[in-house]
């Protein structure tokens, strides 16, 4: 009877045959992923797709956060200084691209407009074969190019949106947003407004006609009234109208005594620096000072506002003079980068194109149903919004949310914004069932 | 009582601006017969010379303070305003009133433009039809806004009240009313005021003087005063330069109210062609009219007791107007017989 008696070249014969064998499979699969999805940039180049407003009503935003997607691409590159790949933690990047490759990417431009943010999301995915697709101003641009990516089989990586429906009703598995929320902005700026104002305050809102607006009130509605607040009133604005003076004048003899604009953008440069014009600010009402609220802030809309910011209370993604390592070390790289510190847009813009990109490198593939797992419950550090985690179920950031005040004394033209407070992310975090919607399968559609 | 008021006096305000331009826009159609759709732009141009004055006059020298670092590490600039060291407090008074102040370099820079447009590009048209004429005038209006945006971007460049004009005014007080009944910001009252009076020196102008006798000549038959010997075209191309100096100097005041951006001649541009056709193209009592009734019912519409009652008429009450209007007086309100009708 044959003894079997290993030697060294049959054990080296047997342990290759069966790391071959157990590796097979998985080839297998690899190979299968790279034909069945949408893009694949295994043999090709690596097209990121920046789509964002550079025309239009929001246009200064979406060019702000074209800068942070470009500088973004540079860090991952291995170029600059490296920026938040050396602070985010976990991190699995190593500043040479994505699983080892260079990645380059292709612009457009929404013109503030849903139907060309959709078709431009279009033509970057059929014609510059991007394999992912990022950058919105507006949750209507937002939404309209997540739903499209869905179809598509591509991420797509949401730049400024802020309504409850681009992460609530509307959510596709194909979306994920960083950017906090309406329903967040209420939760975290209640306890400041009960604070500063009282509880005992009668509220007319004016709001944009969108689903930012609309959702946005609905929020900041309950948030206040739950902290004993009356609404007096709630008025829908067109959007984009330039004159509220019609809109205006009802407000001073409603019996409110605190104004809440539900505004963003151009529609709150002109209706805030309005609505100072009509001395609300001066005015007493039922024995009290009159406020003016603007639960949603950005420093490029407060600049555009002017004087008139002074002292107004709202809500924040992110602020470039926090004092965490993340903060510093992405307003030192952007502002060597540009002269000038970032805005939210551009931070959200960068955050976003990185969280991508690591979560590729931590899945070692592109195949997108396995990017979307690295990426859902994904909890990291180090970007300048203290612990956060992607949430599973609605594809939701969750980290601190700030509360700012417009500066009294500016020191520069880039001081704007005073963070007031924080609001921690176990406040803002709410169950997702709450705003509805499905997300949707993982199995990518070809394009 | 009071809310009535305050809305009557939105109204007027509103209706100051749409008279203004709108006046301009049937002085050019009831001249030269070009139906002018650059001349939105020629407003947004107007809000543009206001924002230009004020950075020319808050030019400042810029000098670097090594001991101060930003927070990316580069050296911090301090910037001190030019006029302010020449000047003095004079100077802090001509950078706090830079926007009336600033309608002196619209009037030239905006008669400039208006007479280049007509001579350079309007004139080639006249014989065009009209589907031309808004084709060519169109474009032109893009092209002057993009222009705008590559200087100015794209953002809203506000420009500030005057100091001693900011707030508003208890105007409830001057009829007798308790304090804080009835306010309103005493920049629109003075824009009302402006309205008021750039309307009646345009009406005075060419209702006495000589320059304008004949231009209302010519707007009545052009031929006939041709025929004269009397050179109508070149007028004409002064009454272009005086429409556009209309819109400019309505745009520049309109600037504390409304931050300027490069598409803010286009959003008045609908608006004012609907004045136009409610008060009768080509009539200047019409336009007159048709803006401030235009002003009113806009805002009434507005307030929440009739938004209520109908939902959204707020957002239609003027396309509602000129659709009955056309339907009912062609014409317009005082336009002439055979001016838009068959």
């Amino acid at each position: 009877m044959a003894i079997f008696k290993p030697n060294r070249r049959s054990l080296l014969k047997g342990a290759g045959a069966g790391i071959a064998a157990l590796g097979t499979p998985y080839i297998f699969t690899k190979g299968a992923w790279a034909q069945d999805f949408c893009n694949d940039p295994t043999n090709g180049k690596i097209v990121l797709g920046f789509n964002v407003p550079q025309t239009g009503s929001y246009a200064e935003e979406g060019l702000e956060q074209l800068k942070g997607y470009e500088l973004a691409v540079k860090h991952i590159n291995g170029e600059g200084d490296g920026g938040l790949l050396k602070t985010l933690k976990p991190v699995a990047l190593k500043g040479n691209g994505v699983l080892g490759r260079k990645v380059e990417y292709v612009t457009g431009d929404t013109q503030t407009n849903t139907d060309a943010a959709r078709d431009g999301a279009r033509r970057m995915i059929e014609r510059d074969k991007a394999i992912m697709v990022t950058g919105s101003v507006t949750s209507g641009e937002a939404i309209a190019q997540q739903s499209l990516c869905q179809e598509m089989g591509v991420i797509y990586m949401s730049g400024l949106t802020h309504s409850n429906d681009t992460t609530g009703k509307d959510k596709r598995r194909y979306g994920f947003r960083h950017f906090f929320n309406a329903y967040q902005s209420g939760v975290a700026i209640a306890p400041f407004l009960a604070k500063e104002y009282g509880t005992d305050r009668r509220a007319y809102h004016l709001t944009a006609d969108y689903t930012w607006g609309w959702t946005q009130e609905e929020s900041i509605k309950n948030a206040t009234e739950a902290l004993g607040w009356e609404t007096v009133a709630t008025v829908r604005t067109p959007l984009g109208l330039g004159d509220y003076s019609q809109y205006l004048t009802p407000v001073l003899n409603s019996g409110a005594d605190v104004l809440i604009l539900n505004h963003y953008g151009h529609d709150m440069v002109n209706s805030l620096p309005q609505a100072v014009q009509f001395g609300l600010r001066e005015r007493q009402a039922n024995g009290k000072n009159f406020e003016i609220v603007v639960p949603m802030f950005s420093e490029l809309m407060a600049v555009g506002a002017g004087e008139a910011v002074k002292g107004i209370i709202g809500t924040s993604n992110w602020q470039w003079s926090l004092d965490d390592e993340g903060t510093k070390a992405f307003t030192k790289s952007y502002g060597e980068a540009y002269g000038e510190p970032p805005s939210q847009s551009a931070h959200t813009g960068y955050v976003q194109t990185i969280l991508y990109a690591d979560a590729v490198e931590r899945a070692g593939t592109f195949y997108p149903p396995e990017v979307i797992k690295a990426l859902e419950g994904f909890e990291f550090d180090g970007m300048g919004n203290g612990h956060t985690v992607y949430r599973d179920s609605d594809h939701q950031c969750f980290k601190e949310v700030l509360v700012v005040r417009g500066n009294e004394n500016p020191s520069s033209r880039f001081d704007v914004l005073n963070v007031i407070g924080k609001t921690t992310r176990e406040d803002v975090t709410y169950e997702a069932s709450i705003f509805g919607g499905e997300l949707g399968p993982y199995e990518p559609n070809k394009c | 009582m009071n809310v009535f008021l305050a809305q009557l006096l939105n109204g007027l305000d509103k209706g100051g601006a749409y008279a203004l331009i709108a006046l301009g826009l049937t002085l050019v159609f009831g001249t030269l017969g070009v139906v002018n759709f650059a001349h939105g732009a020629l407003f947004m141009l107007g809000c543009f010379c206001a924002v230009t004055f004020r950075y020319l006059i808050t030019l400042e020298t810029v000098t670097v303070d090594p001991e101060k670092l930003s927070p990316w590490g580069a050296p911090v600039e301090v910037r001190t305003p030019l006029v302010q060291n020449w000047f003095g407090d004079f100077g802090a008074v001509l950078v706090d009133y830079s926007v009336p102040i600033s309608i002196l370099l619209a009037i030239p820079v905006m008669l400039i433009i208006g007479i280049a447009m007509e001579r350079g590009i309007i004139k080639h048209f006249y014989k065009r039809t009209h589907a031309e004429q808004i084709l060519v005038t169109f474009g032109l209006a893009i092209v002057l806004q993009e222009i705008v945006k590559s200087f100015f971007g794209a953002n809203p460049v506000p420009q500030p009240i005057p100091t001693d004009l900011r707030g508003a005014a208890d105007i409830g007080v001057w009829f007798g009313m308790a304090p804080h009944v009835l306010t309103y910001p005493w920049w629109r009252l003075l824009y009302l005021l402006f309205s008021a009076l750039v309307i009646g020196g345009v009406f005075a102008f060419l209702q006495f003087t000589t320059f304008g006798m004949v231009v209302r000549a010519g707007m009545a038959d052009r031929e006939t005063v041709g025929l004269m010997g009397i050179d109508i075209d070149r007028r004409f191309t002064i009454v272009f330069g005086l429409a556009a100096v209309v819109a400019g100097v309505a745009g520049v005041m309109y600037t504390p109210l409304l931050a300027p951006n490069y598409h803010l001649g286009m959003d008045f541009l609908v608006l004012s062609f609907v004045v136009v056709v409610v008060g009768g193209m080509g009539s200047l009592p019409g336009a007159v009219a048709a803006g401030f009734l235009l002003g009113i019912l806009q805002s009434f519409a507005s307030m929440t007791e009739v938004k209520s009652l109908i939902p959204g008429i707020d957002q239609v009450i003027i396309y509602l107007v000129a659709v009955v209007i056309l339907l009912v007086r062609p014409r317009g309100l005082m336009g002439r017989r055979g001016i838009m009708e068959s």
